[in-house]
């Protein structure tokens, strides 16, 4: 064996070493920083006296499903899924349509009063929930929305970064398009939705999942909107497995809340790409 | 002529749906606020009279409010720090040109897309006293049993814990991008100079990354006074004894279990002062630094 190859050799086994060096790191780091998720779905699927012994088992020593089915009908979880997934629904797609609408107008168009009115858009990412949350609530009690879908979702539907994201893509298509379109006719609606919209689809597949995940995992709002059990979300679903709390019932707790959590978790898996890239472009400034 | 009238009045048209829901449901209602701010209901009925800045006065000389004030304000700083140490390290370590890395940036996202109610009830299991894995692993190492959420300090410590793991996904995420963004030729000449890793990192990596920390600063001061409700609410209720009652919580507390809608008026109105800072500290910083760019 030369030495020039013994040398390669060595070279390939150190870099093969510190690969998996690496590759051992970020093991028991991915593995520390989903616990908590792990150990609920293990907590969730021991019965009561498992899950008291000493020392804690870390793994289910049977398949045991009953807290899935008991946390399901004590809260009533099926309709509370269901509430949510309306709710959540509802508001990204009326986030990404009046989105389309009015980023459509700052882009494309010129009129009287545009600088004020993109002014007042961006403004309304200065008011939160929280600043507002009293006359809101005062509001939708007035016009008869307390404990209904309305007012559930109605405050959400319109979105600053929905729509200034929007824009900023819709502005990037070139301009020429927009003007050959004019010249053979083709209308402003027509090329927003024959032009500017298929050219579109992985910004709006980003914010449709994150304005579905940010209404999903939503909790002061429902919380003071709605009283009525059956028009709960899933989130205040995870309170009311709480509440009764004479002595938690841990197998139940984390049964329902690995069930909140199971739809997030697909979600963000199967756009996982769209999801990163909708959270990666708010920070891109002007 | 027609068409051209069309065209005059389609951007309105545009617009309308979206101010149809902005102006009653975000500015009349911020409106509203600073108007509430400056009544107060009589004790019994519905009567409301005029007392000018007595809700602030009120609320601002009340010790229990400025203590809900002065814990936010350390629980917002100590979240922003560590969370922010947290993920730099972890963006630097996921960062590396191993092949397959990839896969493990998506586990380090996941607590962000989970809810603040799914996470705290999470953490409430893993640091309870009786069953929980946090207290099983420090009574066997070192014959300790912190009474996490009984105790005033552990329940902020454990408050914020639950809230730095919900937010580093999106800091890393933003980290990992500012990292991808140094030119490989700087971390050369460094290396080339004769500086170690950990030089590298503080001289080099570390003041390069600082637009990146700027805006991730401003994110997580909004977060943490803002976003962290659910987590409060389920973990602690505000307690014990106040120690986990932030700004949000007391607001909450003074319209539904107090009923002072004057004074939550007040503190709605000092919210909003606080994120009107943060946004013109955000976009003062921002001018700066484009125009020495």
């Amino acid at each position: 064996m030369t030495p020039s190859i013994r040398s390669k050799r060595r070279f390939f086994e150190h870099r093969i070493r510190a690969a998996l060096g690496w590759h051992l790191l970020y093991i028991v780091a991915s593995l520390l920083v989903l616990m908590p998720v792990l150990v609920g779905l293990s907590i969730s699927m021991q019965p009561r006296d498992q899950i008291f012994t000493y020392p804690p088992s870390l793994f289910p020593k049977t398949l045991y499903l009953a807290n899935y089915a008991d946390a399901w009908r004590l809260v009533n979880m099926g309709r509370l899924l269901a509430n949510s997934l309306w709710a959540s629904l509802i508001v990204m797609l009326g986030k990404l349509l009046l989105g389309i609408t009015s980023g459509y107008a700052f882009s494309h168009f010129e009129f009287k009063g545009k600088r004020f009115l993109f002014f007042a858009v961006l403004f309304t990412l200065m008011l939160p929930l929280e600043v507002r949350v009293v006359p809101l609530f005062e509001l939708i009690s007035q016009l008869g929305w307390a404990n209904t879908y309305t007012g559930l979702v109605m405050p959400f539907l319109a979105s600053a970064t929905t729509t200034f994201l929007i824009m900023q893509h819709f502005k990037t298509i070139p301009k020429e398009l927009k003007e050959s379109a004019d010249m053979d006719g083709c209308g402003p609606l027509r090329f927003l939705i024959r032009i500017l919209l298929p050219l579109s689809g992985p910004i709006l597949a980003g914010l449709a999942t994150v304005n579905f995940l940010s209404m999903w995992n939503t909790y002061l709002w429902p919380l003071m909107i709605i009283n009525a059990d059956n028009l709960k979300t899933a989130q205040l679903g995870i309170k009311m497995l709480f509440s009764p709390a004479a002595e938690r019932e841990w197998g139940l707790i984390m049964g329902g809340t690995i069930t909140v959590v199971i739809p997030t978790l697909l979600i963000f898996m199967l756009s996982q790409r769209f999801f990163v890239k909708g959270i990666a472009t708010q920070g891109i400034k002007e | 002529m027609n068409g051209s009238r069309i065209n005059r009045f389609f951007p309105y048209l545009l617009l309308l749906p979206s101010f149809l829901i902005l102006l009653p449901f975000l500015y009349w209602p911020t409106l509203q606020s600073f108007i509430m701010s400056v009544y107060r209901e009589a004790p019994f009925g519905a009567r409301k009279f005029f007392c000018g800045a007595y809700n602030y006065v009120n609320i601002l000389s009340d010790p229990a409010y400025l203590n809900s004030l002065w814990r936010t304000l350390l629980f917002t700083a100590l979240v922003t720090g560590v969370g922010l140490a947290i993920s730099l390290l972890c963006a630097v370590m996921l960062n590396q040109k191993v092949r397959g890395a990839k896969l493990y940036r998506t586990f380090f996202f996941i607590p962000y897309a989970i809810s603040p109610a799914v996470a705290a009830s999470l953490w409430v299991f893993l640091l309870n006293p009786v069953a929980g894995f946090v207290n099983y692993l420090l009574y066997s190492l070192f014959h300790i049993q912190p009474p996490w959420l009984t105790d005033g300090f552990l329940a902020f410590v454990a408050v914020s814990m639950a809230s730095i793991w919900k937010d580093t996904g999106f800091n890393i995420l933003f980290y990992l991008a500012g990292l991808q963004t140094i030119p490989e030729s700087v971390i050369e000449a460094g290396k080339i100079d004769g500086a170690s890793p950990v030089q590298r990192f503080f001289k080099i990596t570390v003041p390069l990354l600082s637009p990146t920390t700027f805006y991730l600063v401003v994110m997580n001061l909004i977060f943490a006074i803002f976003e962290n409700f659910g987590i409060i609410d389920i973990m602690t209720a505000g307690g014990p004894a106040n120690a986990t009652n932030f700004l949000i919580y007391n607001l909450y507390r003074d319209v539904f279990i107090n009923f002072r809608p004057g004074a939550a008026a007040a503190q709605s109105v000092i919210l909003f002062v606080l994120i009107i800072g943060v946004t013109i500290a955000h976009f003062k910083y921002n001018g700066e630094n484009v125009h020495y760019q």
